[in-house]
């Protein structure tokens, strides 16, 4: 196993399949009354977080917890951060604490590969600026394995503001990495201008490729992007792009619905389809922790 | 002392079977009949540590049925999460744990295959103390090989085999390697 977890990119068939395998060992430990194991006693994680995200914060703190590590959360507001210090003297400071791993997040792409050149602790990527967000695509990949027993092979469509997502982008490398197929449906303002490079078919018309989907997936409409004038209004981006009721009935039978969250209902999903029972959004979130913690234990072995 | 060809070695020819198919049988069925002359045969549960502690906890509740018609619950206990050796060895695959029986109030014997270090039986313990809190915990092991490293015994033990620590004993069961004997190299 690698040193740290930046990018989908540098994961093989195999690294996933090793991940995705150990994770399904820790999903049972959620449903214990003594949810804990006690693998990374006397390890510290921090969860440096110079982006809000509560989700995918609580998500790490549990997987660490869950594994008897000490967790420290850092976030930029309210810490020395927002006093003016840079990453490299957080980082520095967070050596020198003796970290074991670090969490980033961060608005800057490639800050987490930043970061490896001044610590010795491992690093994941919780997600930097529009580039990566690997836990994401792996708990996503997890779920999918889950429901359908593989991943080789489907088809799944990734709906919205693909060009400045990078859970699309992660998602798309780990889903080609396991040979699925994928089409990528956006609005033109939003769809990427070299799709040959995704190794993804792209389509505007979310209509024409519904009945050939196993899994769509829904990607949250960043509300910014709207003051940017990428779409009209919300309104015209449901009516085109969103998920409701009659486009959940034209998926084939045994499509899931999938969503990172958090969820603008009535935008990309109606509440109707978030709630529906092929919509697997919960299980996203409850296998997320697993996936965690199983990266956090392929990683950190060995270091004694 | 324990130089290559030394008479006072304990040590067989390297790859000699030292317990065969139905040495084994007898072992279990032994070991089996010890467990009932214990009693409390309803309060039972039988759980395997992966890998081949796990039929050897199946063959184990078959001769219980056997022996006294009672059905014992078996279910499968992973230690990988528990062990020591972490931050050593690095980590390894891990296996399911299946526990069939809440586990408090009952007693739960421990089944393996070889009972080494002991380590492997502390780690099993404490996965156990994180179900529940069972009555008690007991051991069989088909095989006790000493060189004990931590305070521990088994309750019940098929064959008590002396050997050197640089012997290697490998137990071989059909359910896993398709047949039955413990080789000692």
């Amino acid at each position: 196993m690698m040193k740290h977890l930046l990018s989908m990119e540098d994961l093989s068939a195999e690294d996933v399949t090793q991940i995705l395998d150990t994770a399904a060992g820790f999903v049972d430990l959620g449903e214990r009354t003594v949810k804990k194991v006690p693998t990374l006693r006397g390890r510290t994680v921090c969860n440096l977080f110079y982006e809000d995200s509560t989700r995918t914060r609580i998500s790490f703190e549990l997987a660490a917890k869950r594994l008897s590590a000490d967790v420290l959360n850092f976030s930029a507001k309210g810490s020395s951060v927002s006093k003016g210090e840079s990453l490299k003297d957080t980082a520095l400071t967070l050596q020198a604490m003796g970290v074991d791993a670090i969490v980033l997040r961060h608005s800057e792409s490639g800050a987490p590969l930043t970061l490896t050149q001044w610590v010795d602790a491992h690093v994941l990527n919780a997600g930097d600026g529009s580039h990566q967000h690997p836990t994401q695509a792996l708990l996503d990949l997890f779920t999918i394995r889950q429901r359908f027993d593989r991943i080789e092979g489907l088809r799944v469509a990734i709906v919205g503001d693909v060009l400045h997502s990078r859970v699309a982008r992660s998602l798309v490398q780990g889903l080609r990495t396991m040979d699925a197929e994928v089409t990528l449906v956006a609005p033109p303002t939003l769809a990427p201008p070299r799709p040959e490079a995704w190794g993804a078919a792209v389509s505007t018309d979310l209509d024409a490729v519904l009945d050939k989907t196993d899994v769509l997936y829904l990607l949250r409409v960043q509300r910014e992007r709207m003051a940017q004038q990428f779409f009209p209004s919300p309104r015209e981006y449901a009516r085109l792009w969103g998920a409701d009721r009659d486009r959940l009935a034209r998926l084939p039978q045994g499509a899931i619905v999938m969503h990172p969250g958090p969820m603008n209902r009535g935008m990309e999903i109606t509440a109707e389809v978030a709630d529906a029972p092929n919509a697997v959004i919960g299980e996203q979130v409850r296998n997320g922790i697993a996936v965690r913690m199983s990266c956090l234990y392929l990683l950190l072995g060995g270091d004694g | 002392m324990t130089s290559p060809g030394s008479p006072q070695q304990v040590s067989p020819q390297a790859d000699a079977g030292v317990l065969s198919a139905d040495d084994m049988g007898r072992a279990v069925r032994r070991m089996a009949h010890e467990i009932v002359e214990r009693g409390n045969l309803d309060q039972l549960v039988l759980l395997g540590i992966r890998t081949r502690g796990v039929p050897l906890a199946e063959r184990l509740a078959a001769a219980l049925l056997d022996i006294a018609g009672t059905h014992v619950p078996v279910g499968s206990l992973d230690t990988t999460l528990y062990r020591d050796d972490y931050a050593s060895a690095g980590p390894r695959p891990l296996a399911e744990t299946v526990v069939p029986v809440d586990v408090d109030g009952r007693e739960v014997i421990l089944a393996d295959d070889v009972l080494y270090t002991g380590r492997t039986i502390r780690a099993a313990m404490d996965a156990v103390m994180d179900l529940g809190r069972p009555q008690a915990i007991r051991l069989a092991v088909l095989v006790d090989r000493g060189h004990r490293e931590l305070p521990i015994r088994a309750d019940y033990v098929g064959k008590n085999m002396p050997t050197a620590p640089e012997q290697s004993v490998r137990v071989r069961l059909v359910e896993i390697d398709g047949t039955d004997e413990v080789v000692v190299a």
